[in-house]
């Protein structure tokens, strides 16, 4: 059972704003509703008021612009995994799409919204991470970018300013020597742990970035074990790979819990990687 | 902003106008009110099931504009202007939807608790997609859970009114 509640359903992302800063904590952003509602019904959290975002259409798109895709906060994970700029520019993040939770969950569960929601057991922030993108955050009159680490602070914790809105997601679109892959595993309805890898394949491995999530509170790069790949020949840096899902593993931060212990998720992490490695590389 | 209807000083009322079914249904609604509870309790149809109430079982599935949707986990306002289906209206003029048949006639099911959910998102699958592999029936279905059959004969059956369906449009 939900308890009443009051909606509002504005226009534009100035509304938005203008709402969240009269309503403060009383309020809060309704968009797919698929974390926001179960919360709600488990008595997790209690608003007086849902601002329903879901009348600002023109968040609801998908843009090439400028080496950027552009995706709108409100696209859902059902638009996303059908989306031809995505299968074309981003098809590691179509993949990921597909998989996300099941066919209903993406059918009205946004991409801004999981951002936002920031569960842990979330899968899209590795793969952003890992791919460099970044969130457009706007107020009224203002608005700013923030690279998606920033911006994933913590469980359940963003950056996003009392009255900032998502707006759009700024993935940069990879070179075409660019390669890149998420593997998760789980054996509840979430997973585990999700790890994500991208980087340009030019004779040697440059621009590694690799990123862990699901294991512990939020997603997060592993610049050691970037460093341990970087510049290295395709052969050496499979051969580094091991090595370098250990440091992974130690850096997810993972937690024991039903999900799994602590130690198993970071030899997952460790598998993962290697795995997500090869995918990126075949 | 959308001006709602005020009933008494905590409850707005908004206007729901949609199809249910084939048929134009106006309702009012609390913002609270979820889509399962309207259905079943409003509306008097009881196909759609509340059982685990996180979006992960699929007992509740209704399909909007086609689509299947958890209804346990949906405002009911969401379906303003759209078109719902429920597995109460998947017969036509007395006769049973391929589906349905199909359930019958391989066992697609024992208990039946998941069957409403299960056959309708069947349905938005074979829609869309005429002749699927059973690959991708299981990444479709995988959604809907049935705790009696193991899934083989729901496969069968669904994999059976599909071949029904194509040989009807044929």
């Amino acid at each position: 059972m939900l308890r009443r509640f009051r909606l509002e359903e504005p226009q534009s992302v100035a509304e938005v704003s203008e709402l969240l800063g009269r309503f403060g904590e009383s309020a809060k952003i309704y968009a797919g509703g698929t974390e926001l509602l179960l919360a709600m019904k488990e008595g997790l959290v209690q608003y007086e008021r849902l601002i329903n975002v879901k009348k600002l259409t023109d968040l609801a798109a998908v843009k090439v612009a400028g080496g950027s895709v552009e995706i709108g906060a409100l696209c859902t994970h059902h638009q996303l995994e059908d989306s031809p700029a995505l299968k074309e520019k981003l098809p590691a993040l179509v993949k990921l799409e597909q998989n996300v939770a099941n066919v209903r969950v993406r059918q009205a569960g946004t991409l801004g919204g999981n951002l936002c929601f920031a569960e842990p057991h979330a899968d899209p922030g590795t793969l952003l991470i890992a791919l460099g993108a970044k969130m457009v955050a706007a107020k009224a009159s203002s608005k700013r970018e923030v690279t998606a680490e920033n911006f994933l602070v913590d469980a359940y914790e963003t950056s996003l300013e009392p009255d900032e809105v998502l707006t759009t997601i700024n993935v940069p679109v990879p070179g075409p020597n660019g390669r890149s892959a998420y593997l998760k595993f789980g054996y509840l309805e979430r997973p585990s742990v999700g790890v994500a890898v991208a980087f340009n394949l030019n004779g040697s491995v440059s621009g590694m970035r690799i990123a862990v999530g699901c294991a512990g509170p939020a997603p997060r790069r592993v610049p050691e074990a970037e460093a341990l790949l970087e510049g290295k020949s395709k052969e050496e840096a499979v051969g580094r790979i091991a090595e370098a899902g250990a440091i992974a593993g130690k850096a997810s931060q993972a937690i024991s819990d039903l999900h799994g212990s602590q130690e198993y998720k970071e030899h997952i992490v460790g598998v993962l990687l290697k795995r997500a490695f090869q995918s990126a590389l075949s | 902003m959308a001006k709602a209807m005020t009933r008494h000083s905590d409850a707005q009322s908004l206007p729901v106008s949609f199809t249910l079914n084939g048929r134009l249904q106006e309702i009012e609604v609390e913002p609270h009110e979820l889509l399962l509870d309207v259905v079943r309790e409003q509306l008097g149809l009881t196909g759609a099931k509340r059982s685990c109430d996180v979006q992960v079982c699929g007992a509740c599935t209704l399909l909007v504009d086609g689509r299947p949707v958890s209804a346990c986990t949906t405002l009911a306002f969401e379906v303003r202007g759209r078109s719902v289906l429920t597995i109460e209206g998947l017969a036509q003029d007395g006769k049973l939807h391929p589906l349905q048949e199909a359930f019958i006639e391989h066992g697609g099911f024992q208990c039946g608790f998941c069957t409403p959910g299960m056959i309708l998102a069947a349905k938005a699958l074979l829609d869309e997609t005429p002749d699927p592999s059973e690959a991708e029936l299981k990444h479709f279905m995988h959604g809907n859970i049935c705790r009696c059959t193991g899934y083989k004969k729901i496969i069968e059956s669904i994999m059976a009114a599909a071949k029904n369906l194509r040989d009807q449009a044929r």
